[in-house]
């Protein structure tokens, strides 16, 4: 597994702290990051791929400096958003999963049969050429995903992604994400997914306040929103 | 998004765009220069040739050329008051005919093969334009319009369901923050699909 | 809400160790493209069949001179002038975005294709004095130059362009357009309104420029006390 590091990372949007001094090293294959909402976590999960600079501290992932190699790091993390909608960026399902491999310069034929194989893997073949706005929304978030996978990511990093689902496509969705042989890092509120995970972070205000195996870690975040009603 | 375009298998349909673009660049422009009604009348002759070999439903013909009439119901008179019979005639004629054979190109081109036509005419200026990034730009916008379309729709509903009248400025912030949401989360999906590289 | 100095897309204004200022990229971030599609698309939107109507009976309005008004108060004078350059290309490449479902390309051998090239300098001349107007965004002069841009401007280009294609005289083809008067003031008094009301929400969005007359008076009070 990579290595991705936070070195003292603080953040501040305007007068307020959002990430707070917060060291880790995660080196696990899945690990989940819970906390209240407006607790940071999806600052912190967006500083992975360097879309959040920190405004102190050092994040770096394989040992490459986010603040210096944003790109390199890019192309070995896979970043999936909470909305699917405003993740996919052109008008038809075949043309968003090629569009990932653009920066990838194969040639024509090699390209195409990538694009067909991670259509094929989440079931989207059929829909290839459909216009991505008519998908439904689990549909799309597999989509997503499979524009993210088609460019063989070592690291995936989600913000919630079953969050704006209904329950069937969020099991849909999570029994995929539970498939992946990469390393992943999820942001989520879908205690269950992150039961069979091996690491669990618990922010609050910014901060870490738990961190350790999902038994433990999951039984901290019960007990602060069990407490804050 | 299909757009005006009608599939088909004609001459017309088959012909490469550029080609295309070229001869209507050049009918048009000997349209417009065009001084006898001789000229005019086998111009039309000519262009109603086309349509038949393209042979396109009357429907779409009609939809693409009924705006220019609604002109004409305008400019015609207008014509005949300051211009005269002969002068009025001749600039309907040509009006029309130009109208015609552009809605003739568009129907018979798919928006992709004209996007790739207006790419291959981009090339000499590549050291100012980045054809590749236009492409993806205008292929961005595309995916846009259904995404802008729905935020208008939101917002209007959101207005009849609180049976607020509202003004319009009060009705357009929405629309404009969220316009402005939806680009920023999109420049963040860009950005994290590898865009900039 | 958001904050454009503190997110970064780019590797430019990424917070190095070192301590020397970044240099500006000159092309596009990923954010100014998106902003750019979107307000393409949102003038697009605003075409579409029962999008917005008001009036009732009376002239129908087109909401897209609204939408081309508002790509150049909310976004400035480069990326407005761009997003109304991708939905004239996409128009022309057989879209159609325009009113009615209008597109193609006898929309641009037809007589009221200078409104629509119009736009361009509509959306330029308002990009251009909201840059100036900023940060305060003062209400009168705002309309005044919102008006410059949205009208006269339009107007300017759409109006001989017309003649010329139509052979009406140029009195006559400016008479026509007074139709649409009414609607195009209405919408300068909505873009101006909804700009003062973003542009407090969402700094950041356009940088604020003087204006070159007050430039040029700054240079001169500075050589003169040199
Ligand atoms: N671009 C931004 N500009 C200003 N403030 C921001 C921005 N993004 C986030 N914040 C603020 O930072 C804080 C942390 O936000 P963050 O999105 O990291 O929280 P979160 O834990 O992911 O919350 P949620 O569960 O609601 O997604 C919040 O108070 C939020 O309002
Ligand atoms: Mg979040």
């Amino acid at each position: 597994m990579t290595e991705i590091v936070f070195d003292r990372v603080s953040h501040d949007f305007g007068p307020d702290r959002v990430v707070d001094d917060v060291s880790l090293v995660l080196a696990e294959h899945r690990i989940g990051i819970v906390g209240a909402n407006g607790s940071g976590k999806s600052t912190l999960a967006r500083m992975i791929n360097g879309l959040v600079t920190p405004s102190s501290g050092r994040v770096s992932v394989g040992g490459l400096d986010l603040a210096r190699h944003a790109r390199e790091v890019r192309r070995m993390v896979g970043f999936v958003f909470t909305n699917a909608d405003n993740q996919i960026v052109m008008p038809t399902v075949r043309e968003d999963v090629a569009f990932t491999l653009r920066r990838h310069k194969l040639d024509r034929a090699d390209a195409a049969a990538r694009v067909d194989a991670a259509l094929q893997r989440f079931g989207l073949t059929e829909l290839a050429d459909r216009p991505a706005h008519r998908l439904s929304g689990g549909q799309k978030q597999l989509l997503a995903l499979a524009a993210v996978l088609v460019a063989e990511p070592s690291i995936i990093v989600a913000d919630e992604p079953t969050t704006l689902l209904d329950a069937r496509n969020a099991r849909l969705v999570s029994e995929h994400f539970a498939e992946l042989p990469q390393q992943l890092v999820v942001v989520s509120h879908h205690l269950e997914l992150l039961e069979e995970f091996d690491r669990v972070i618990v922010m609050e205000g910014g901060r870490v306040i738990a961190d350790d195996r999902p038994g433990p870690a999951l039984d901290v975040y019960r007990e602060l929103i069990g407490s804050a009603r | 998004m299909i757009g005006v375009f009608h599939p088909g298998r004609s001459l017309l349909h088959r012909a490469p765009a550029l080609l295309k673009l070229g001869l209507l660049a050049a009918f048009v422009t000997a349209v417009a220069l065009q001084g006898s009604l001789m000229a005019l009348a086998v111009a039309s002759v000519l262009v109603m040739v086309l349509f038949l070999i393209a042979w396109l439903p009357l429907r779409l013909v009609w939809q693409q050329v009924v705006p220019i009439l609604w002109l004409l119901a305008f400019a015609v008179p207008v014509q005949v008051v300051f211009g005269g019979w002969e002068a009025a005639a001749m600039m309907a004629v040509r009006l029309v005919l130009a109208v015609a054979l552009a809605a003739l190109y568009t129907l018979t081109t798919p928006v992709s093969a004209t996007l790739d036509a207006m790419q291959a005419l981009l090339r000499p200026f590549r050291r100012w334009i980045d054809a590749d990034r236009v492409g993806l730009t205008l292929a961005l916008t595309i995916r846009c319009v259904p995404l802008l379309a729905e935020i208008v729709r939101e917002v209007l509903e959101a207005r009849k369901a609180r049976g607020a009248e509202g003004s319009i400025a009060a009705l357009a912030v929405p629309v404009i923050v969220r316009a402005l949401q939806t680009a920023e989360h999109l420049g963040d999906a860009l950005t994290a699909r590898g865009f900039d590289d | 809400m958001s904050s454009a100095h503190s997110t970064s897309t780019s590797d430019s204004d990424a917070t190095t160790a070192v301590p020397t200022p970044v240099p500006r990229r000159p092309r596009s971030t990923a954010r100014d493209l998106a902003q750019i599609a979107v307000f393409a698309a949102l003038i697009a939107a605003l075409g579409l069949p029962g999008a917005l109507s008001i009036g009732g009976a009376a002239v129908p309005i087109t909401f897209q001179t609204l939408g081309v008004m508002l790509a150049g108060a909310i976004l400035g004078a480069r990326k407005g002038v761009l997003a109304v350059l991708l939905l004239i290309v996409l128009v022309a490449a057989g879209l159609p975005l325009l009113s009615g479902g209008r597109g193609g390309l006898s929309v641009f051998v037809g007589p009221s294709v200078g409104y629509l090239l119009g736009w361009l300098l509509g959306a330029a001349v308002i990009g251009w004095a909201t840059a100036r107007l900023l940060p305060r965004y003062p209400i009168a002069p705002a309309l005044g130059w919102t008006a410059l841009g949205g009208i006269v401007a339009i107007y300017l280009v759409g109006i001989p362009v017309f003649s010329v294609v139509t052979g009406t005289p140029i009195g006559a083809a400016a008479l026509a357009s007074t139709v649409f008067l009414p609607g195009d003031v209405f919408k300068v008094v909505v873009t101006v309104l909804v700009a003062k009301g973003v542009h407090r929400a969402w700094p950041g969005l356009i940088e604020p420029r003087s204006w070159p007359w007050a430039r040029r008076s700054v240079a001169a009070e500075s050589t003169g006390t040199a």
